[in-house]
């Protein structure tokens, strides 16, 4: 019993994290169709924008560690989004109305990019960060084996919870959230009705990116090691996160990413940790063949 | 057909002759092109039968896929907004409409491989299909363009050739007159009363074009918000007060 | 573009050239919670994004249509034709030329296996138009799948080949069947994700693969049963010995040459000759317009996967031949990496193009012999020129398309 709720509470942990970067695969994917495979970079980035600015913090000397903390989001958001833009502008925008693979080839090819390109600015090897914040609460004991429920933890829910409550109601209740449901149903007519559709799809990328950057940034703190790498993976699963929640749909993706958080948490801790990948990935390759439209989505009608 | 909460098409019952041609008309979002996807497998009816016969047997066209469609029943189709392989050229387009019969021929693409007699053969009689095609849509001179190089009539005409080349019992044309100057528009007619008189393939045909539509249909079915609100020859339609009020409206009392 | 607007434009890039640069290239956490700080890095980058921008800005625009169209001119098929031929005799007279070094018949091999999973991966994404971002989950597999064979079943290269084929087909349909019936950005994705399982079961599943260490001592090609080696075991006859000529550890080089080069032709051959069937044409239908080949009766999953299961028969091919030249093999050789360099060589050779293959892979391959800048640089520079390609020249550098049939000529 306190083995499964241990897990219990990694996966969810996980789960909020996966759930921040499956909305901008969801996000993305509801506005201009197209799965974009540089995200996981985007979050890896966000991870390293994260752990520099605790090591500038700490040289600066700033070791209050609320304060540090908003910092390293606010660094952390702002220069991740700003590459999320700029990715963009500079890699998608042209391609609008090219033929069908093309932006899923530039995709790809800006994230072997932006893999190399951190590589070689910040070395091949991991980077670790001691830990900021330790401590938490003993839940229960049991045959020896305690429940930790860390502060940190708690924190990665809480901002997770926050965050993805407040882009649910600038979604439903603001004009941005408006043009973007605009554009999602039909560009042409956005356009002619007077939505700035690139800006809309500019901020789209923007808020997927930081919400992106705060996933790399409670990865860099709950684990403490980072290296170029841990954006493949992780944006595979944020993706079946998507996916399994019904890609589109912004409370399937936060439902799919606790999902996942779960299963890989309670794979590992019950079956087996090296093939937890594995499992996610069948996952994946199931809701694909039962279910194409996820838990949450609708199903798509093709237009002739 | 429902989408969600929209009813498109709505307990529409008609019937189209063998080699007939018979015209749906109606304004727009009445439901044409909807029925045209039920009838070729892109949409799945929400309920309903569409009974298809073949050479004595009935096919039950709701429940195959599209492209069963085309191969098993002899339904060709072309599309409101053309759908040609624009990267490929005129020849080629025509030829990959011939896939099944070719395909058969390659035997798993082994005789093909192979370059076996059979196989050139059968390649050789498609060409020659496709040229008869080309010849009757008067593109000839320009089989080995590439199809997204033509004008407009011309791929209009074209998307016809390459519905044709699939050997098919009934023919869909989804506005085939739509853009056209009256001469081509005259000379569709033409060509559809041909592929009617010589080939014996009934047309089904969406049209807004009257001089079309009036021209050369057997039988006309009215569509107003997914229901059936008139059907007869077009003499009859012509006076058919319902038509007249869903076109032109009501007039004021 | 006005030089002035042209100068606005370039000095807005570099200001967000700078704005990215701070935070990843002006510092680097070392040691001991130290920061490096890399003011000049982020100079330097900054004027490069600026120089770059008025680069761009001066190079005269094409229009979309103009840029999206194949281009037949000015290289016209039977130039092609003449410059395949041309390359072919080059490959086969290469070893024997008198620089022709050891060393120059081993990298032109390398260039042969990236040539020939080059060509496989072409029918899948430049024919038919499916992204398989995996593709060598299906190197691996055949990789594999020949060392295992040979290992526990003692089979010789000749006899595990098609083995090694047959597995990788029946992996790549296995896993393509349920995916290809949905949206094509599925596929891609569960072949990315499939590459890395791949590679995830290769490393643990050690009883059969070896796990980290891979497997050894794999058997090395024959010539008709006749080893190329300094003696053959049991004391029978080898190639050296059969021949009556001085062994030479080069021989067996120049073999392995050869035996890609024709695994390579077969490919180039089958492909040419496939595009030209239904099959191909309909490859080519699919690619440009799904709904239009389904209105035509083309059957569009089974069409797909024929496309699918050839390319992983290829790779399947390719990975068996790897195994048998390197001897060894472990899950290492088998990353994302070589999907991506793969797949950077058919896009940057023009999807389709034969010939556009060959100089990619000769030009991605042998890059990073030239030093060791070039091959640190190498996959950030594949990245960035796959997205310049697809904005700039969506069908690839040497992009031109030769119909597969036409009116009035002879069938080739």
């Amino acid at each position: 019993m306190s083995y499964f709720l241990q897990q219990l509470i990694n996966g969810l942990t996980l789960g909020a994290i996966y759930a921040l970067i499956a909305i901008g695969y969801t996000m993305v994917y509801g506005i201009i169709g197209m799965i974009n495979f540089a995200h996981g970079e985007i979050y890896m980035i966000g991870a390293f924008v994260s752990l520099i600015t605790f090591f500038v913090l700490g040289v600066v000397g700033v070791t209050w560690v609320p304060l540090a903390l908003v910092l390293v989001l606010v660094s952390a958001m702002g220069f991740t989004a700003f590459y999320g833009w700029t990715i963009e502008r500079v890699a998608y925008r042209p391609l609008r109305g090219s033929f069908r693979l093309a932006p899923l080839i530039s995709a790809i090819g800006m994230s072997i990019f932006l893999q190399n390109y951190v590589q070689l600015l910040q070395g091949a090897r991991v980077k670790s960060l001691p830990p900021v914040i330790q401590g938490g609460f003993k839940l229960m004991e049991s045959n020896g084996f305690t429940v930790q429920l860390s502060y940190l933890q708690i924190i990665i829910m809480l901002l997770t919870v926050a965050l993805m409550a407040g882009f649910s109601i600038m979604i439903a209740a603001t004009p941005l959230g408006r043009a973007q449901r605009a554009c999602e149903q039909d560009m042409t007519m956005a356009a002619l009705l007077g939505v700035n559709v690139d800006r809309t799809i500019s901020t789209t990328f923007i808020i997927g990116a930081a919400l992106a950057a705060v996933a790399g940034m409670m990865v860099t703190m709950y684990y403490g090691v980072i290296d170029f790498f841990i954006g493949f993976l992780a944006g595979m699963k944020a993706f079946t996160a998507a996916v399994l929640g019904g890609i589109g749909s912004l409370p399937g993706a936060v439902l799919g990413g606790f999902l996942i958080g779960l299963i890989e948490a309670f794979w590992s801790g019950y079956f087996s940790s090296a093939y937890k990948d594995v499992a996610v990935f069948g996952v994946l390759i199931l809701v694909l063949i039962f279910r194409p439209s996820g838990l949450l989505g609708r199903p798509e009608v093709e237009k002739v | 057909m429902r989408f969600g909460g929209l009813l498109a098409v709505d307990g529409l019952s008609f019937a189209a002759n063998k080699g007939d041609i018979t015209a749906i008309i109606g304004p727009n979002g009445a439901g044409k092109t909807t029925v045209f996807n039920c009838l070729t497998g892109f949409y799945r009816p929400s309920s309903g039968t569409l009974a298809f016969d073949r050479g004595g047997k009935t096919l039950a066209l709701e429940r195959m896929e599209g492209w069963r469609i085309t191969r098993d029943a002899g339904v060709a189709r072309t599309f409101q907004n053309i759908r040609l392989f624009t990267g490929m050229t005129v020849l080629e387009n025509l030829i990959v409409a011939q896939h099944n019969k070719l395909m058969r021929a390659s035997v798993y693409s082994l005789a093909g491989l192979l370059g076996l007699k059979r196989y050139r053969d059968a390649e050789g009689a498609a060409v020659e299909t496709a040229r008869y095609w080309l010849d009757r849509v008067g593109l000839v001179d320009h089989a080995n363009r590439l199809a997204g190089t033509l004008p407009y009539g011309a791929q209009r005409r074209l998307e016809i050739a390459r519905a044709m080349c699939t050997d098919p019992l009934l023919l869909c044309l989804d506005e085939p007159a739509a853009g056209l100057n009256p001469r081509e528009s005259a000379e569709l007619n033409e060509l559809l009363l041909a592929i009617r008189e010589r080939h014996k393939v009934g047309i089904l045909l969406i049209e807004h074009d009257m001089n079309v539509v009036m021209g050369i249909s057997d039988r006309i079915v009215v569509l107003d918000y997914g229901k059936k609100i008139a059907e007869g020859t077009p003499g009859e339609i012509r006076s058919n007060q319902a038509v007249i009020k869903a076109y032109l409206g009501e007039p004021d009392a | 573009m006005p030089l002035r607007n042209l100068l606005k434009d370039s000095a807005f890039a570099a200001l967000v050239a700078l704005i990215l640069a701070i935070p990843l290239v002006g510092f680097n956490p070392i040691e001991g919670g130290k920061v490096e700080m890399r003011l000049n890095w982020v100079i330097i980058a900054v004027v490069a994004v600026f120089i770059g921008r008025i680069a761009i800005g001066l190079v005269p625009r094409r229009s979309r249509a103009v840029r999206a169209a194949p281009r037949f001119a000015p290289m016209t098929s039977r130039h092609i034709q003449w410059l395949g031929w041309m390359g072919l005799v080059a490959a086969v007279i290469w070893p024997l030329l008198p620089f022709s070094s050891r060393y120059l018949v081993d990298l032109a091999t390398t260039v042969l296996i990236y040539i020939m999973l080059g060509w496989g991966l072409n029918i899948v994404v430049g024919l038919a138009g499916l992204l398989n971002l995996g593709y060598v989950a299906f190197y691996a597999v055949g990789a594999y799948a020949f060392a295992i064979s040979a290992q526990y079943f003692d089979l010789s290269f000749w006899e595990a080949l098609p083995i090694a084929g047959a597995l990788a087909t029946f992996v790549g349909v296995l896993l393509a069947l349920p995916v290809l019936r949905l949206r094509g950005d599925y596929l891609a994705i569960v072949t990315l994700g499939f590459g890395e399982i791949i590679r995830i079961i290769l490393l643990n599943w050690v009883s059969v693969t070896g796990g980290p260490n891979g497997i050894n001592n794999i058997p090395r090609p024959t010539f008709f049963g006749l080893p190329l080696a300094a003696s053959a075991p049991g004391g029978g006859t080898t190639f050296a010995k059969f021949f009556g000529i001085p062994f030479n550890p080069g021989q067996r080089i120049i073999f392995l040459y050869f035996v890609i080069l024709a695994l390579a032709m077969a490919t180039n051959f089958l492909t040419v000759r496939l595009r030209r069937l239904p099959v191909g044409r309909a490859w080519e239908a699919l690619r440009e317009d799904e709904i239009a080949s389904r209105a035509l009766g083309i059957n569009p999953t089974n069409v797909k996967l024929s496309a699918f299961a050839i390319g992983a028969l290829l790779a399947g091919f390719a990975g068996a031949f790897f195994a048998t030249r390197q001897g060894f093999i472990s899950p290492e050789s088998f990353t994302f990496q070589e999907s991506a360099t793969v797949l950077a060589i058919v896009v940057l050779g023009g999807m389709g193009s034969q010939l556009g293959v060959v100089l990619a892979a000769i030009i991605l391959v042998t890059l990073p012999e030239f030093g060791r800048e070039f091959a640190q640089f190498r996959m950030l520079v594949f990245g960035a020129s796959m997205v310049g390609i697809m904005i700039w020249r969506p069908r690839g550098i040497f992009s031109n398309r030769t119909p597969s049939i036409q009116l009035g000529a002879p069938p080739a």
